[in-house]
């Protein structure tokens, strides 16, 4: 171990961040104990295919699990499920155990996740109602995604409309009740969310837009969302998709610092030296946009938060990665490279209605983000040049006679 | 179970047993040989599961999307053979596989 100092790594949160962590810590060379903790019972698992082919059952938790149970064994990696943490001692470098046991830390790595947000209203705890967040939760969904079924989504973010997309294709009556006016609102454009929205619609998914659910209805089990206007949608199942909290709570109890997720530095450093918070739960200043404090729900945010804290924790550097994300919704696979909030200028690269098409998003002459529908190689070149600082002129990239290609290397010359 | 042999850029090389009906890139992945990154997990999304697949596997592997030859433009240093391995499905036609891996997928 080259800075001689981390002989005990716990990591607290077995989902893909902590599940990486560990694995990178052990590739990088780390040689003493690591103990990682997860409240779930499976090893750590992605939760991207959730919402996609896990959903529609295509894919068994076999697949899902980043790593089969046995090598946590081979790489000397304590893996203790399905068991939760709670309190965290500073002073004594120690995590406390449910249960009362105390493991001792020279560095703790905080992967807490998020939770899904309930709703917030009368009827959310009848039977046939759903958050979504975990293996489990999709398994109980499921046993009802049979054709005919009607289902209500609340929310129409990313994993809604997947959950939706899914459901068209299995043959089940969809709906998609969203507090905002349009989709996608908080997460991308005016123009990506138009195409999506006419994309669900065109597929049989009705919105209501701009619609506060007021009730769940049923007795036992659910049988409508009913609306401030006192509409009423039927339903046989309800799934909640309204966003996550970051989970935060046992930082907030040994006082280290909070601000939309546990604050760190690039180093996913919080200001406790030996203790360090990665994905969904941290945010941290984010070197391709001026060091903005963000936190980012992602998987690509996980495994870089793993790769940072992995580097930190044996005494080199990773050199930071662009943001990017996707999703796939029916044969529509959107990739999207950087953060676009904050754009004020939206340049369009080929047509919706070729169903292959790029957003690109400026600030000033700045390229900050792109949504790609269709079209991984706008988003791979986009991906690039928002990792070098580069750039193409809003007035060449709607040229669609030049290839991506060539306007990268162009922008690179 | 098919047998397929990864060949890191330094020359070492990993037999592993890959089940049918998982992915090139799921075998080499869940065994953590080194090189293959796989940040999405197979979704077609990210192009850091770039392979050379040896000229004598060509034909068996098949053919790439057009969504994969995208991604595979912009990967570093590529070649006619090359594939993304979350697109290669293990079959029992494959047993014997022998991929190289690049020396870098970002």
């Amino acid at each position: 171990m080259s800075n001689g100092e981390s002989k005990r790594v716990i990591i607290i949160g077995a989902g893909q961040a902590g599940g990486e962590a560990a694995q990178r810590l052990r590739q990088g060379g780390f040689t003493g104990d690591i103990t990682l903790i997860g409240e779930e019972p499976h090893p750590p698992y992605q939760r991207p295919p959730l919402s996609k082919k896990y959903l529609a059952g295509e894919l068994g938790m076999d697949r899902l699990l980043l790593r089969p149970a046995s090598v946590y064994a081979d790489e000397r990696v304590a893996l203790l499920l399905p068991v939760r943490a709670v309190w965290i001692d500073r002073a004594g470098k120690r995590v406390r155990l449910e249960g009362g046991r105390e493991l001792p830390y020279d560095a703790l790595v905080l992967a807490l996740g998020a939770r899904p947000r309930p709703l917030p209203i009368v009827g959310a705890d009848l039977d046939g109602v759903y958050l979504f967040r975990t293996a489990a939760d999709v398994d109980a969904i499921r046993r009802r995604f049979v054709a005919g079924a009607k289902l209500v989504v609340v929310g129409a973010g990313y994993i809604g409309l997947e959950a939706a997309a899914v459901a068209r294709t299995l043959g089940l009556d969809v709906t998609v009740i969203e507090t905002a006016v349009r989709p996608l609102a908080r997460v991308t454009s005016p123009e990506i969310a138009g195409f999506f929205l006419d994309e669900h619609a065109r597929q049989g998914v009705r919105f209501v837009l701009g619609a506060q659910p007021a009730l769940i209805r049923g007795r036992s089990h659910v049988t409508g969302v009913a609306l401030a206007d006192d509409a009423e949608v039927p339903a046989d199942l309800v799934i909640a998709g309204i966003g996550v909290t970051p989970e935060t709570t046992l930082a907030q109890h040994c006082g280290l610092d909070l601000n939309n997720g546990i604050v760190t530095d690039q180093q996913c450093r919080t200001a406790d030296p030996a203790i360090f918070a990665i994905g969904d739960c941290a945010a941290r200043p984010m070197t391709h946009y001026d060091n903005r404090l963000q936190r980012l729900e992602s998987v690509h945010n996980a495994i870089e938060g793993a790769k940072i804290v992995a580097a930190a924790i044996l005494g080199h550097e990773h050199a930071a990665e662009a943001p990017w994300f996707w999703s796939d919704q029916y044969d529509l696979k959107l990739q999207i490279a950087g953060l676009f909030q904050g754009y004020d200028k939206v340049v369009l690269r080929g047509t919706p209605a070729e169903r292959a098409f790029a957003a690109f998003y400026y600030q000033g002459p700045r390229l900050i983000a792109v949504d790609a529908v269709n079209r991984p190689g706008e988003f791979l070149g986009a991906k690039t040049l928002i990792q070098r600082g580069q750039t193409i002129a809003p007035e060449t990239i709607a040229d669609t006679s030049r290839t991506m290609k060539e306007l990268v290397a162009a922008a690179g010359a | 179970m098919p047998k397929i042999t990864y060949i890191e850029h330094s020359g070492k090389g990993h037999v592993i047993d890959a089940p049918v009906g998982q992915t090139v890139m799921e075998a080499a992945v869940k065994h953590a040989v080194p090189g293959i990154d796989a940040d999405c997990g197979g979704a077609c999304a990210c192009a850091t599961c770039h392979v050379y697949v040896d000229e004598a596997w060509l034909a068996k592997t098949g053919e790439s999307s057009s969504m994969e030859q995208s991604m595979l433009d912009f990967a570093n240093e590529v070649e006619d053979n090359s594939r993304l391995s979350c697109q290669i499905k293990v079959s029992d036609a494959l047993d014997g596989l022998v991929v190289r891996l690049p020396k870098s997928q970002h």
